[in-house]
């Protein structure tokens, strides 16, 4: 319930210096509020957990609560440049300018996070009283003459944004959560907030929402058969106060302002089911009845793996994501040649790009198993990604059949007989199918050659160069063939 | 070999029985030959019967070898001296151990050292003639005749490494029950020969052993992550469910979060939890209708919805990143189902790969295999999502499960699928599930009275259980161990 005393109306104005950097801000009081111990840390956890998920690590929210006896209004909201602002931060002995300010808190562990948010701008966000007095450098830190003890009985608390509808959820939840414990309690006083245009709210707006829903549609949603008068109770229970309409025809459901989350009757309907108990409602299954297809590339897939795994090779599976290297330098390429997607923020090179072969992958796989007995025979089908203009959003999978022959010889007619093999079983006759021979700084020289099927070319085979053998960690001659399996389908 | 064993046969039978240690010093044979060939016998079957014997004895060196055969290197100090005598040094080169030999041959007086002579101190023999007592020791060793040798003379010969002492094993053979003379050698295997002539049937054939392992054949294998897909799409394809295209790996923001009524400030759609690509940077082509009524229903509301109440941007939207999860193919799917003339209810399911930009450790990798099923049809309820997942997890032997309320941007209600865990005594979380909101379907056209309903699980973490794995790359990457994959057992999910 929203108090506005009869005397004195506290204001918050905010400057129009402030659109440039943060433009919203709305503010509440707690009077007459008595912190324990308990109150007073569940109090700052609170706006720990607020500023992390809602307010976006404090980017788009930012709170701060100040004891209102060591201020006056009216309270001003404005941005200035960092060598006009200056004073003494919470916790801290002396005055700092905000430039310090920055300096100082660039080593402290919880705020140098923060500092980005403002730190490049012209201007830096600041409120004060009438009296020039700071309360505060929004997002980043209090000031400690407004600091909240446990003897503190009013508190002035505000919430500056970029989004002012997550504002003033912010400011009802903290309200709504601590005003219990303010003498008159769930009692909050209103702060009239002005515009830089002269127009003015009185917040928090607390406002109840009253949604209309329909008990036949509840039941019918969940599963089960229970009356108006029985759902209105179980809403009631979870804190969604509901009464009956409409000769039981519908329900009358008031949202409260600390449930911010409620956007649809949906939220209502999950709130019924999980009153009336989730392992309670009856599990039956509904009458579509569909005949099941599978997609084509993977049917595919699974047949060929089978063939290959039957030929004598072992399957591998490896990762989508790689090093530039991996794609580019250790098979002789230049990276600016491959069509791969970059990731934009790789937290180690291993997260580069995404692959445009599958043999990188299966080169390392083997490094790993050296111990292993010889030759070692391994495959992987799977998909790399390679750009592709002509899909919306710019690159495309390509489903690969890789397979590695390691051993002490290069082995490079069994390599050559899997290839037939798997031509045998796609059923693509000896005469659709033929090798030219091609440099490929990958391969060794005389020894590689491009697979060319009806026409098409689909990939190569050969042995690999010394060069890409020891790129890899590896010490034996390679033999490999690695084709798209797409024009199979 | 076959001679020699028919030979202690022979001795047998004569004898009745033998210990191998005396014949073979009565038959100067040497005793491992003796002994291989009993071996070879008892192989037969219960043609002798031997009993083990321990025994020490003195054996030669390979010093001692030699000494009994060329003579110990006293005398041959005392042979390389000359009528005229010798200079020492040139006597010490002429002879190998010239050093010891010389020492000894003096302590013994059989030659004597003149080291005043003018080119060097020169040695000359003493004694007219010498018996060379080492080499007769070492030769009574040889043959055997170990007792004709004084303790003392032993003690000197161990302490000059000539002698050892070895342990002997030996044995004591005697008849068997199925004892005869000949020894007709037993074969291991038929042959083709064999049949044609017949002649197997005058053959006697050893058992085959059956207590050791065959002989592995050589196989390829199937990796075992990728057995446990194969049993899951065929837990759906059992159930009627179609497969959806899932072979897109990038996917821009609109697709993966906007479409599902994700907010576009929501944390999951940070830089430390999504892999946001630099090239291809941004998507360039949607359903632009559509995307109209996505930045409506989230900046204003509608379809009786609040909506978010922000400013939606495209450029936001537009944004391409490696996907987090398969439900961006999803809406695309319930959208193509919904510019349909008619709905027809589908049945859709997934399996592929997702990726995360989070912290590594034992169970998280970057990326991973997802597995998503969805039905969208006219009044599905709460209590039909709780059905088919209960008829997935039963086909995955889990048949006891409970439903806890969760929370995902995109569904409403919304569960997390717990089951009983028999071995770890506890409810263990299997997945997550929900039915999609109505500000997801309704802009893309679905009719109002059509819900869709949906769950999902990783594919690693049944794997990792059923297989007993703790560490996630030992399963999945280039870290594998070929050996485990080599002896990977059946996919049996319901065992």
């Amino acid at each position: 319930m929203i108090e506005l005393p009869a005397n004195s109306i506290n204001q918050m104005i905010i400057h129009p210096s402030t659109a440039a950097v943060r433009p919203f801000a709305v503010a509440a009081i707690l009077r007459d509020i008595t912190f324990t111990q308990e109150r007073y840390q569940s109090f700052i956890d609170l706006q720990d957990k607020l500023h992390q998920n809602i307010g976006r690590q404090r980017s788009i929210v930012a709170i701060g609560t100040h004891d209102l006896d060591t201020i006056q209004g009216p309270f001003h909201y404005e941005a200035l440049p960092p060598k006009d602002i200056c004073f003494k931060p919470l916790n801290h002995k002396k005055e700092y300018t905000a430039i310090e300010l920055m300096e100082l808190f660039s080593t402290d562990s919880h705020l140098k996070h923060y500092l980005h948010i403002i730190q490049d701008k012209p201007v830096y966000p600041i409120i004060k009283d009438c009296n020039n007095v700071v309360l505060s450098m929004p997002p980043i830190i209090n000031g400690d003459h407004t600091k909240i003890t446990l003897k503190t009985k009013n508190v002035f608390v505000e919430c500056t944004a970029t989004d002012l509808n997550k504002a003033k959820i912010v400011l009802d939840t903290i309200v709504c959560m601590f005003s219990q414990y303010c003498a008159a309690p769930y009692r909050v006083e209103g702060v009239k907030v002005v515009s830089p245009d002269g127009s003015y709210l009185m917040h928090p707006e607390l406002p109840y929402r009253k949604e209309i829903v329909s008990p036949k549609e509840i039941n019918k949603s969940i599963g089960i058969s229970e009356d108006a008068s029985s759902i209105a109770s179980l809403l009631t229970r979870m804190c969604l106060p509901s009464v009956i309409i409409d000769n039981g025809q519908s329900l009358e459901v008031e949202i409260p302002p600390t449930r911010h989350d409620v956007l649809h009757a949906c939220d209502i309907i999950e709130d019924v089911a999980i009153a009336f108990g989730y392992n309670n409602v009856n599990r039956t299954i509904s009458d579509t009845n569909c005949v099941a297809e599978q997609f084509p590339v993977n049917k595919l897939t699974d047949l060929l793996r089978e063939v290959i795994a039957a030929a004598g090779f072992t399957e591998c599976l490896t990762f989508a994501l790689c090093s530039r290297e991996d794609v580019a330098d250790k098979l002789g390429k230049n990276i600016k040649d491959i069509p791969a997607v970059h990731i934009a923020n790789p937290k180690t090179l291993e997260f580069q790009v995404a692959r445009t072969t599958l043999l990188p992958g299966i080169l390392k796989t083997v490094a790993c198993n050296k111990k292993m007995p010889l030759p070692l025979k391994l495959f992987e089908i799977s998909d790399v990604i390679l750009l592709d203009k002509t899909k919306d959003v710019g690159a495309r999978n390509q489903r690969h059949m890789c397979a590695v022959y390691y051993n002490k010889v290069a082995g490079f007619e069994v390599i050559h007989g899997l290839f037939d093999r798997t031509m045998q079983v796609l059923e693509v006759p000896n005469n659709d199918y033929k090798f030219i021979p091609v440099d490929d700084a990958a391969f060794f020289p005389g020894q590689c050659a491009d697979i060319m099927v009806r026409g098409q070319n689909i990939g190569k085979l050969g042995v690999l160069h010394p060069d890409v053998i020891t790129k890899f960690d590896l010490n034996m001659p390679c033999s490999v063939f690695e084709i798209d399996i797409e024009p199979f389908l | 070999m076959a001679e020699l064993s028919e030979k202690l046969l022979t001795i047998l039978s004569e004898r009745n029985e033998f210990d191998t240690l005396d014949l073979s010093i009565e038959l100067q044979f040497d005793h491992q030959r003796l002994v291989g060939a009993v071996k070879s016998l008892q192989s037969l079957g219960d043609v002798i019967t031997c009993e083990q014997r321990n025994s020490k004895q003195w054996e030669l060196t390979d010093e001692g070898k030699e000494i009994a055969e060329k003579g110990s290197h006293e005398a041959l100090i005392y042979e390389s001296i000359p009528l005229e005598g010798i200079n020492q040094n040139e006597l010490l080169g002429r002879v190998p151990n010239g050093k010891v030999g010389f020492s000894k041959a003096m302590s013994l007086g059989w030659i004597q050292i003149d080291k005043a002579a003018k080119d060097g101190p020169r040695v000359t023999k003493k004694v007219e003639a010498i018996e060379d007592g080492v080499k007769e020791i070492c030769q009574l060793v040889k043959n055997f005749q170990i007792d004709k040798i004084t303790d003392q003379q032993k003690n000197e010969c161990k302490k000059r490494k000539l002698i050892s002492e070895v342990k002997i094993v030996s044995y004591f053979v005697k008849k068997g029950t199925d004892f005869k003379t000949s020894v007709s050698k037993q074969e291991i295997e038929l042959t083709a020969d064999m049949i044609a002539s017949g002649s197997w049937k005058d053959k006697s054939f050893k058992p085959y052993n059956f207590n050791a392992l065959g002989l592995p054949p050589a196989s390829g294998h199937l990796h075992p992550l990728l057995k446990v897909r194969t049993q899951f799409r065929q837990i759906f394809l059992e159930m009627g469910f179609s497969e959806m295209p899932t072979n897109n790996y990038v996917e821009s923001s609109f697709w993966n979060f906007d479409a599902l009524f994700q907010p576009q400030q929501h944390p999951a759609r940070d830089a430390h939890d999504t892999f946001f690509i630099a090239e291809p940077e941004e998507a360039h082509e949607f359903p632009m209708d559509y995307l109209e009524k996505v930045k409506t229903v989230h900046s204003i509301g509608g379809y009786g919805s609040q909506g978010y109440k922000y400013d939606w941007k495209l450029k936001e939207a537009a944004k391409n990143i490696m996907r987090t999860h398969t439900t961006g193919v999803s809406a695309r799917m319930l959208y193509q189902l919904a510019q349909k003339e008619k709905f027809t209810p589908s049945k859709y399911f997934s399996i592929d790969r997702v990726f995360r930009n989070e912290t590594l450790d034992a169970t998280h990798l970057a990326e991973f295999h997802q597995i998503e099923g969805l039905v969208a049809d006219y009044g599905l309820t709460l209590g039909n999502l709780m059905g088919y997942i209960e008829q997935f997890f039963k086909k995955y032997g889990i048949k006891k499960l409970r439903f806890k309320p969760a929370y995902n941007p995109y569904t409403e209600p919304s569960m997390e699928i717990f089951s009983y865990h028999e071995g770890l005594k506890k409810w263990v979380e299997v997945g997550n599930s929900g039915v999609f909101r109505p500000e997801m379907l309704l802009p893309m056209g679905l009719p109002k009275n059509v819900s869709v309903i949906a769950w999902g699980l990783s594919l690693e973490r049944p794997t990792m259980i059923k297989y007993g794995i703790s560490n996630i790359r030992e399963l999945f990457g280039p870290k594998v161990n070929l050996q485990k994959i080599y002896d990977n057992p059946l996919c049996r999910l319901d065992k």
